[in-house]
């Protein structure tokens, strides 16, 4: 926890929040995004958010896994998990998650579904070759930080000759969401606290468009306090000096060239899809992972037909308004009321990564101040 | 479609509590049940006294530090002794699967036997039912028991008053993260074991500071978080947390973040919470021992709720969670 602690000291966030006010230009309004999920739960969690001059203002991103799928996908899984010969793997986070009738797996779970929570897809493996006699479906979720995991789980499987195992696969990427919510005229966003954990994977040079085309800074950030606000004095400098680049705050685990055997994994398990649904995004071109042909035998939907219904977000909930930072949580009409952890209405809600549960669980406190 | 039974509902949280309230006490209603405290006080021929009951199910059976027989007279004994009381006698009942073995059985009775004579209350009567394979986990408890109240103390959320500080009699989280760990899914080898413990003695030490003890609690399921939010639904004003003042220890607190949970949700059975005026807080912190901490204060508040300050001047809110705290995708 020493590693933890140093990144946690109070002395070195009161540093870096000084450092902020000395930064920042009077009267010049920054909006910055955060695209990881991880980091809006920290923000919230340590109060960073309080800690910035006014000048500055945090938006959430698109970045948790768990709020962009759409509930069509949710009872789609639902529907697979259902089945009898199915033992549904998926990790925690995603069996709250409603779907079209605000019915979960957790609730799929209760009515007699076999649904077990695993903590990586080689965990579901391991159900499938205890389980010779059942079909085990693992929920694959998550930006290009877990789709390797599940990558490398399909290749094993393929190695290992386990035939009863597949990846219900809704994979996404980081890059082209990002480009999606810079194309879009009304989100004006100053620069980006680039994401952690898939950096670790894909590098960042993924983000270099956003500095070459769009002009827009980035810095990639690790988790802890002292790392959210140093991204953030790294903005400001930048926005200061008329500069736009993408720089590295999370050195100690990010290269600039990324994972090259995860990249590998990902590059020869999965296609980029022409088009993916994102919950209250819509469809954004090339931004899903569909499992490749030749490795079809581990791709659940070709052992399982699935619904696909199409389903549109519920008309009151702002989701898609707070993913791309055009809405903060309280500010949609339901944020606390109709929709709350317990009921959920909107997927933002449901992971402790979504920008309205992050804000309902540590900082609704402050939004009538 | 008709509403079932989710594991949310016997997670500690929000859910757990609706499914209480707008179920069983909505149908048992009575004055003695609707506080729903951790037990009920009533007066016999002038005598008052506590009455409790728990049921418990914990996989694995035993666990580092300890097994289903001692948590589950621990916890009914601890259950009377936060209320006030000292236990008198206690009851067990075993819901027992065919094919257990019965040295197995024997080890657990022997251990609730040892937990009972350490908390000085003998179990007075049992009972002990078979079911099939496969029905019960192996094996289920349920205890219950009877004690007397302390007529120095008055125990009750109405009690607390803004000003007053709340500690805690030791490190947090142990049990939930040894019982995760113990089950083995995870794959961490860190050596926490659980705390059940009997709190009985600190109870008692408490008690006698008289009136200036206002509450206690023993925080189990969901955690400390979920018990002081229990206390602030009935005192109408918040607790504020100072977070850097919370015992926990370093690997249980390591454990903690790479599962991405809050050791403010997870079980404890072996500490007790208490919330005592201020000039009575040395005296607490001296009754509790080396290992308590005050660890917050009683605020005044419009909407009252349990806030943590960072160490860095930040606050947030510490709500009950709606389920089991679910490990996070990345």
């Amino acid at each position: 926890m020493k590693y933890v602690d140093e990144f946690r000291d109070a002395r070195a966030i009161e540093a870096i929040a000084t450092e902020l006010r000395t930064l920042v230009e009077p009267g010049r309004h920054v909006k910055l995004m955060e695209v990881c999920g991880g980091h809006t739960h920290a923000i919230y969690r340590h109060g960073l958010d309080q800690l910035l001059p006014d000048e500055v203002e945090l938006v959430h991103g698109p970045g948790c896994p768990v709020c962009v799928i759409p509930m069509g996908r949710v009872d789609d899984a639902i529907s697979i998990a259902e089945r009898q010969e199915v033992i549904f793997t998926s990790f925690g986070d995603m069996l709250r998650v409603p779907g079209g009738r605000r019915r979960s797996l957790l609730e799929a779970k209760a009515r007699g579904a076999d649904v077990r929570i695993v903590y990586s897809p080689l965990d579901a493996l391991d159900v499938a070759r205890a389980n010779p006699d059942r079909e085990v479906v693992f929920f694959g979720v998550g930006f290009e930080t877990t789709a390797p995991a599940s990558a490398v789980a399909i290749l094993r499987a393929r190695t290992l000759g386990v035939r009863n195992f597949s990846v219900f696969c809704n994979h996404v990427r980081v890059a082209p969401a990002l480009r999606a919510i810079l194309d879009a005229p009304e989100t004006q966003i100053d620069g980006f606290v680039g994401p952690g954990h898939v950096s670790t994977v894909i590098g960042t040079r993924p983000y270099d468009f956003i500095a070459s085309e769009y002009r827009r800074p980035v810095v990639v950030a690790g988790f802890e306090p002292t790392d959210i606000l140093r991204a953030v004095a790294g903005l400001l400098r930048q926005l200061r000096e008329g500069r736009a680049e993408v720089e590295n705050e999370y050195g100690r685990v990010v290269r600039e060239e990324g994972n090259a055997a995860a990249l590998a994994a990902l590059d020869y398990v999965f296609e980029v899809c022409d088009d993916f649904e994102w919950r209250g995004l819509g469809a954004i071109p090339h931004s899903g992972f569909r499992i490749a042909a030749e490795l079809s035998q581990w791709d659940a939907e070709t052992h399982f037909e699935v619904p696909g219904a199409r389903i549109e977000d519920p008309k009151a909930c702002r989701c898609g308004d707070v993913l791309r930072g055009m809405a903060k949580p309280y500010e949609c009409g339901v944020f606390g009321t109709a929709c709350t952890p317990e009921k959920p209405l909107g997927t933002c809600m449901v992971s402790s990564e979504g920008a309205c549960a992050a804000y309902y669980a540590y900082g609704r406190h402050r939004s009538a101040a | 479609m008709s509403e079932v039974v989710t594991l949310a509902h016997g997670a500690g949280g929000k859910a757990s509590r609706r499914l209480v309230e707008d179920l069983f006490l909505d149908e048992l209603r009575n004055p003695l049940l609707e506080p729903l405290s951790d037990a009920a006080l009533l007066s016999a021929n002038g005598t008052r006294i506590a009455l409790t009951t728990d049921a418990y199910v914990v996989r694995p059976l035993v666990f580092p530090g300890g097994d289903i027989g001692e948590l589950a007279v621990n916890g009914t004994v601890n259950d009377l002794a936060v209320s006030g009381a000292h236990p008198l006698a206690l009851t067990a009942g075993f819901v027992i699967e065919e094919g257990f073995p019965l040295d197995e059985l024997r080890a657990l009775a022997h251990s609730a036997a040892r937990a009972a004579s350490a908390a000085g209350v003998a179990v007075a009567a049992g009972d002990t039912k078979v079911v099939e394979r496969g029905a019960a986990d192996g094996l289920y408890v349920t205890t219950a028991g009877v004690g007397l109240l302390d007529p120095r103390v008055d125990l009750s959320p109405t009690r607390v008053r803004p000003g007053d500080v709340v500690l805690v009699s030791g490190s947090i989280a142990e049990h939930g993260i040894a019982v995760m760990l113990a089950r083995g899914d995870l794959r961490l080898e860190l050596d926490v074991e659980s705390d059940t413990a009997p709190v009985h003695r600190e109870a008692d030490a408490l008690c006698a500071l008289g009136r200036q003890l206002r509450w206690m609690r023993d925080p189990t399921r969901g955690g400390l978080a979920t018990t002081l939010n229990e206390l602030v639904a009935g005192c109408d004003a918040s607790v504020v947390l100072s977070e850097s003042t919370i015992p926990v220890r370093e690997d249980v607190r390591a454990a903690c973040e790479l599962l991405g949970i809050d050791p403010l949700y997870v079980a404890n059975e072996g500490k007790l919470v208490a919330i005592v005026a201020p000039r009575a807080a040395d005296s607490a912190l001296r009754a509790l021992g080396p290992d308590a901490a005050v660890i917050g204060e009683v605020r005044a508040d419009d909407v009252p709720m349990v806030l943590c300050e960072t160490p860095f001047g930040g606050s947030r809110i510490v709500d009950m969670l709606v389920g089991d705290p679910l490990p996070r995708i990345c």
